[in-house]
């Protein structure tokens, strides 16, 4: 279990790898959006106006770096470094090929779990210290909203996990060797994502920074980097979403041979992360209630049910 | 390595519990409360039992202190609350609790040490199939008390919040 492997040289690279994505995919987010809305985005720095996200970086490091003198210091700081840091770890386990991954332990699923329901913590502690009603209101939303979803969210994936038999994320690739889990568990699909939508807090569910309402929720207080953080961490936490997406339900690295895996994996994962701006753009946001009523009486009992029904055929299959 | 890195996350555990005992702010002693419950896992999982390590962090780090800390943002402790604390805290208050807590200590110590047949954990990986088989198996009667147990605090919770929503509808 401790011995030094090749797979820690995936460290580095993967973390950069994701802050890098994450960079490039505020800018992408707005320049699709601009499409889909019939104007133009950020066009103007560098080619398509991709250094915009460069200067955007620049333009966060050099704020000024307030920390509101009415709230609570430690918590304060300590929040937004929790938001990010709980979504690079969960990077730990995504298999980007059959070998490109850092840890293929028989827990995958539950780290990923574990990991998403730890940067709750982030959230909260960012409305709780902010001191601000504002924030607070959006901590408390926030908190109802993703442990809400992560009781679905786990329910979701027992589908997929009883069809491969195992926890870890490669073997759960390799049991998709004849058919991708999307379309034996489409509902497991459906489920886990409006459930990743509302972890993620991204636009049909982000009621918890809904501008018009809370200014902008858990972080109205937030400046500089210690936004930055917060946005990177938002970003993190799509792009991982839907590296699950691709590895749970349509196969991982597996595709046509002409191509190595790990550049179908890539091409997988950037076509769920248009999909979800694109529900961004066409959806409107539902009100409180409302998510959190479907999400207590519509979802919950659907995967239950999806539960049971998936059980019922594997044993039906296997005897 | 696994000894090493067991007595740095023992030695976290304990610190933070003190901790989060001994703070004023409801909040921090909450957050030292989780940094236990992690170092908690790490423990299971050096113990050769990562099922338990990473129920560890889902439920009791992610779900019942989020919980916790959700109903400290309800409240809406500010400094007052901390002020009051300090005052209810006095010294005085730790010695009762210190000699109980201490006679129990010295009781894990000798049962500890002197018992014949010596407690070996041996590390064998302990993984999520051989949990489920195991609950499922020698252990159903737990589970099936426990669903008893949590269907009946569904069934409370919804009388509870039932009546409270038709109190408001009257009004």
């Amino acid at each position: 279990m401790f011995g030094v492997d090749w797979s820690y040289l995936l460290i580095l690279p993967i973390v950069l790898g994701a802050l890098v994505a994450a960079l490039v995919l505020v800018w992408w987010e707005r320049r699709v959006l601009g499409w889909f809305q019939d104007r133009l985005g950020p066009n103007r720095v560098g080619w398509f106006g991709v250094l915009q996200a460069l200067a955007d970086v620049i333009k966060l490091v050099t704020k000024d770096d307030w920390v509101p003198p009415f709230g609570d210091r430690i918590l304060f700081i300590l929040a937004p470094v929790i938001v990010a840091g709980a979504m690079l770890m969960s990077f730990v386990v995504v298999p980007l090929d059959a070998h490109l991954i850092i840890a293929d332990t028989n827990i995958a699923l539950l780290w990923f779990l574990a990991m998403s329901s730890l940067a709750v913590y982030g959230v909260l502690l960012a409305g709780l210290a902010s001191n601000n009603k504002y924030a607070l209101l959006g901590g408390l939303r926030s908190a109802a909203q993703m442990v809400t979803y992560e009781v679905f969210m786990g329910l979701s994936l027992l589908g997929v996990v009883m069809l491969s038999g195992s926890f870890s994320l490669k073997d759960v690739v390799e049991a998709q060797e004849e058919m991708w889990f999307c379309i034996p568990q489409f509902v497991g699909l459906v489920i886990f994502v409006i459930a990743g939508l509302a972890e993620t807090h991204r636009l049909p569910f982000d009621l918890p920074e809904a501008e018009h309402e809370l200014t902008a929720g858990f972080h109205t207080e937030y400046s500089g980097m210690k936004f930055g953080l917060i946005m990177a961490g938002e970003y993190l936490a799509l792009i991982l979403v839907s590296c699950l997406i691709v590895v749970l339900f349509f196969g991982g690295w597996l595709g046509p041979g002409f191509l190595p895996g790990f550049v179908w994996f890539g091409i997988k994962v950037v076509l769920v992360i248009n999909f979800f701006i694109l529900l961004r753009a066409a959806i409107p946001r539902p009100r409180y209630d409302q998510l959190m009523s479907l999400g207590w009486k519509i979802l919950l009992p659907l995967s239950l049910l999806n539960i049971l029904v998936s059980g019922a055929v594997v044993l039906w299959m296997a005897s | 390595m696994g000894y090493w890195l067991f007595w740095i996350a023992g030695g976290i555990a304990i610190l933070s519990a003190f901790a989060a005992i001994t703070r004023m702010n409801a909040s921090h002693a909450l957050i030292y409360l989780v940094i236990t419950l992690l170092s908690i896992a790490v423990i299971f999982f050096l113990l050769g039992a990562p099922f338990a390590a990473a129920l560890e962090i889902v439920i009791y780090a992610g779900a019942i202190v989020v919980l916790f800390l959700f109903v400290v943002m309800m409240l809406n402790l500010g400094r007052r609350a901390v002020e009051r604390e300090r005052q209810w805290l006095l010294p005085g208050i730790w010695v009762i609790p210190a000699i109980m807590a201490g006679a129990l200590f010295i009781v894990l110590g000798i049962a500890l040490s002197g018992s014949e047949h010596e407690a070996v954990i041996e590390g064998t990986m302990v993984g999520p199939k051989e949990v489920g088989r195991s609950l499922l198996g020698p252990y159903i009667l737990g589970v099936e008390l426990a669903a008893v147990l949590l269907l009946a605090a569904l069934v409370g919770a919804f009388h509870l919040g039932r009546r409270y929503i038709e109190e408001r509808r009257e009004k």
